[in-house]
């Protein structure tokens, strides 16, 4: 047995978290925005785009992240015989769309939760449909959906270790094989120290924001 | 003096339920006119009609001189043009039955939003409007306060304030005190009041028939989306014609 070459596995245990690290922003980049955007989809009036949302909220939701990961990443393949982009690209292909069906569920849960004499009052005034939402909805549709989005950033922190599956270097597959080439715990001690150093950064940004948005009920 | 608001025989539907049955009033400037009636009887829905909440289905609606709605002769409903409904709207405000003020706006920020983003007041104006506003209000310590912060009257004050903030024509009351416990309900009639008599153009649905008695120029009592009778407050309170209006008046009176 040899001894472990610490600064070795350092510096790749840090390029993995840096990974997991891009993985994480790049998701929320997309998904924050897209959710929103999917959330109008499901609350549209056409019975058509409301119905193809929905479908698509139900798949995204209803099979495993992990699958969709494959599928993101294998299905190009097999399905059409071309190649997709390369594995890094797919893996926030997959967890953007994932991501944003649970975001617009959050969103609309939060939107529909909105007191419908809140858009009447604006419309009375003479605000426009898009200074009603901008100015008078949003604002308190973002108030309502900071706790379950505290809870979502959380899990997408300890999802980002998902795309070890298809071998994307994220902090968990950098430490599942530096654990397997060491026979030693260790890299395992150390990515579990990540996620959490990273959740409870997580755990203070929402701590912050919710008290910022205190100051009305 | 001019009419403000001119309603001729409107209709609406929800359904195959006919909630207004073909209703006509005018509203003159200067005017306060009360309409009671008992609940489901359509007043709500009469005012949500004039005030582009609700879209008709026959007769017509003129504001301050101005087509809104006009149904032609084949029964086609017509609406006015966007710009022409929008500045119809801005003649118009609406105080609600359970205030609806902004929770996350300042009382100073729900009195300038409109005059603002809307009327494209510069800042400086619709703050000393909406303070100007507030002092009439009784309200001028609460500028800086957040609504949740504030008594329902005292919100109730505010969004009669918000309201007028944009000068509308023709201010609307659905049920302005319903919401509120009774010894709230003194100081928001109190404000209305005095509103009436600086002449503000107003239409008040309550229940507050003694109120109604003494603020309002005019009554129209409504029962299931007709008007049984309408006339000076004197007549109407004083010795309604109908057998309706006067049991009404009578279960009110106890
Ligand atoms: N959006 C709606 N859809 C269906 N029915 C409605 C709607 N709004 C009101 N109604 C019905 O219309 C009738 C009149 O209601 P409303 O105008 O609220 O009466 P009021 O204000 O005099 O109590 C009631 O029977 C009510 O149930
Ligand atoms: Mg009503």
């Amino acid at each position: 047995m040899h001894g472990i070459d610490y600064p070795l596995l350092l510096r790749s245990m840090v390029r993995g978290m840096g990974t997991s690290l891009s993985l994480f922003g790049l998701t929320l980049a997309i998904t924050l925005p897209l959710g929103l955007v999917i959330s109008a989809g499901r609350m549209s009036r056409n019975p058509v785009v409301r119905n193809s949302v929905r479908a698509y909220l139900l798949i995204m939701r209803g099979t495993p992240l992990m699958l969709q990961l494959f599928f993101f990443y294998f299905g190009p393949y097999y399905i059409f015989g071309i190649r997709g982009a390369d594995r890094f690209t797919m893996a926030v292909v997959a967890f953007g769309l994932n991501y944003a069906a649970y975001f617009a569920e959050i969103y609309r849960g939060g939107i529909e939760s909105i007191p419908i004499g809140q858009r009447e009052a604006a419309e009375a005034l003479g605000l426009t449909r898009s200074q009603t939402f901008l100015k008078i909805v949003l604002p308190q549709v973002l108030k309502r959906v900071t706790p379950p989005m505290g809870n979502e950033f959380m899990t997408l922190v300890k999802d980002t270790a998902l795309a070890n599956v298809i071998a994307v270097s994220e902090m968990f597959d950098v430490a599942k094989k530096a654990a397997s080439g060491s026979v030693s715990a260790a890299p395992f001690i150390v990515a579990g120290a990540f996620y959490l150093a990273m959740n409870s950064v997580v755990e203070q940004a929402f701590r912050f924001a919710e008290r910022r948005l205190s100051y009305y009920q | 003096m001019r009419e403000i608001l001119t309603v001729s025989g409107i209709r609406k539907s929800f359904g195959a339920h006919e909630v207004l049955c073909g209703i006509s009033l005018t509203v003159r400037k200067g005017e306060a006119l009360a309409i009671i009636g008992p609940s489901g009887s359509g007043k709500s829905t009469l005012l949500r009609c004039v005030t582009q909440f609700e879209t008709i289905d026959g007769g017509a609606i003129e504001v301050d001189g101005e087509t809104m709605v006009a149904t032609d002769s084949s029964g086609a409903v017509r609406y006015a043009d966007k710009s022409a409904l929008r500045r119809i709207r801005l003649k118009v405000g609406l105080v609600f039955q359970n205030f609806n003020l902004f929770p996350h706006y300042s009382v100073l920020r729900n009195l300038m939003e409109a005059p603002v983003s809307v009327l494209k007041l510069s800042k400086s104006e619709a703050e000393a409007r909406a303070l100007a506003l507030l002092s009439k209000m009784g309200l001028s310590d609460k500028s800086n306060a957040y609504p949740y912060q504030l008594s329902g009257g005292q919100q109730q004050r505010v969004s009669i304030a918000r309201a007028m903030a944009l000068s509308p024509e023709i201010l609307f009351f659905d049920e302005p005190t319903s919401a509120l416990d009774p010894e709230l309900t003194g100081e928001v009639l109190k404000i209305i009041r005095s509103l009436a008599d600086e002449d503000t153009t107003m239409v008040i649905v309550t229940h507050e028939m003694a109120f109604a008695r003494e603020v309002a120029d005019n009554v129209v009592f409504m029962d299931e989306g007709a008007i049984v009778e309408q006339g000076s407050a004197e007549a109407l309170f004083g010795g309604a014609t109908h057998e309706r209006t006067r049991q009404f008046l009578t279960r009110y009176n106890r």
